[in-house]
């Protein structure tokens, strides 16, 4: 239990998504103008990384990995001896996972939660370009979790991390609108300078040992 | 040929290249591929990789998209887009880990993420499912190059100043050793500029320099 924990807590502060890996940056400058829809779009960021990541899990440790394939009966001409190697297509097999898993989330949830379509609904299509998702996937398999248990945690982590740096750069814009800013930094400079000192923030949990 | 050769090089088409260069640059102005863009320009080598990747990637999506934009039916326009970037982003991967395997270790991830890098699909969206073969290659190009040139400007301050060398010629040691405070100097190299939130103030000031020469570009807040 204590490593789930562990993960989880790691993976908001210390690996940020975006104040540590600038992870999903396209989406978090354009969509963070009211707390409202920022809200909306990290609530679907956490969903829809919750549910791609295990999936992703699953393909990478039953066919993509290096002897992932070692299930399949020798009749198939796998048997010890060779093995298969084909990490080379993760990354297509990777964002076409994310592609037609948003689709599905999308349809599944105008059908059977319109509430939550009309809060979420706008936002899904963007998420299947944005860079978190497929980067959590990509983390995923690189830092090999040992369960799925653990990679599903760490996605929640990176989902909830996400969140909270939009919520808190969207408020904080909101309340940027009554200060004098330099002209020519208005708008994105002002955000990136914004940005900048949370993520040096930030950096202040890099000291944590878990 | 020659005839097709000058329209391809019409003013119109110059202005493809030009304008991503500064008024409409891809990074500062349209505020796509930023992730990429402040994550790996710890070194310039490194930025000028990522580059040279991304130029690859874009010309040659471009192009391909372009080719075939009339056979694509609109629904499933997304995801044959993203096969066909998935597929050259791979080609780059195994070149890079066959080639350059030290600077494929430290871009890590973010070559992956080449896929869902906005410069790609904001691109293939906005002019080449809408243009020809000629325009979309020059687009790319320009678009490209608006990339690189800021990489490469963030990349050559964070690591000339931060830690004084340029591994990408050969340097080493830019700053004379007797210049150091141990060595009774003045100088230290700026660890700030090693954290990544550095580049965030790097491409501010970019933007605020480019903004401050073109006031047609200020924002409303």
């Amino acid at each position: 239990m204590l490593d789930y924990i562990n993960i989880i807590v790691k993976s908001i502060f210390i690996e940020n998504m975006i104040f540590a890996y600038f992870l999903g940056m396209c989406s978090y400058l354009a969509v963070s103008k009211s707390v409202k829809t920022a809200s909306g779009l990290g609530a679907a960021v956490i969903f829809v990384l919750c549910v791609t990541v295990p999936v992703n899990y699953l393909l990478e440790n039953y066919v993509l990995a290096e002897g992932a394939l070692d299930w399949l009966d020798a009749d198939y001409g796998l048997n010890g001896s060779e093995t298969m190697d084909l990490s080379f297509l993760s990354f297509i097999m990777f964002i076409a996972v994310v592609a037609s898993i948003v689709q599905l989330v999308e349809m599944i949830v105008e059908k059977f939660a319109p509430a939550l379509y009309g809060a979420l609904g706008i936002f899904l299509p963007l998420i299947a370009v944005n860079c978190s998702i497929l980067g959590g996937a990509l983390f995923m398999q690189e830092r090999q979790y040992g369960s799925i248990g653990e990679a599903t945690a760490f996605a929640f982590g990176s989902g909830i991390g996400w969140w909270i740096a939009i919520v808190a750069l969207a408020a904080i814009r909101e309340k940027i609108r009554y200060s004098n800013v330099p002209a020519p930094l208005r708008g994105l400079g002002i955000t990136f300078i914004i940005t900048g000192l949370m993520g040096i923030a930030f950096m202040a949990f890099l000291g944590i040992e878990l | 040929m020659s005839a097709k050769k000058e329209s391809l090089f019409s003013k119109k088409n110059m202005k493809l290249i030009k304008d991503p260069l500064n008024d409409s640059n891809p990074i500062s102005i349209q505020v796509l591929g930023i992730c990429s863009a402040l994550a790996i320009t710890i070194m310039l080598e490194n930025a000028f990789v990522m580059s040279m990747s991304v130029l690859f990637v874009l010309i040659m999506a471009n192009v391909i998209v372009s080719v075939i934009r009339n056979m694509i039916p609109d629904k499933i326009r997304i995801i044959v887009q993203l096969v066909i970037v998935a597929t050259l982003v791979i080609t780059v991967d195994q070149i890079l880990k066959a080639f350059v395997y030290e600077v494929s270790k430290q871009l890590s991830v973010f070559v992956g993420l080449i896929i869902t890098n906005c410069i790609i699909m904001g691109r293939l969206e906005a002019f080449a499912l809408g243009n020809k073969v000629g325009p979309s290659f020059l687009d790319a190009i320009g678009n490209a190059f608006g990339y690189t040139w800021i990489l490469l400007v963030v990349g050559l301050i964070r690591e000339v100043f931060g830690s004084g060398s340029l591994t990408m010629f050969g340097l080493e040691g830019l700053i004379p050793e007797s210049w150091m405070i141990e060595n009774g100097g003045f100088y230290e190299h700026n660890g700030l500029m090693l954290l990544s939130p550095i580049a965030l103030f790097l491409v501010a000031g970019v933007i605020w320099v480019q903004r401050a020469k073109n006031r047609k570009l200020i924002e409303e807040n």
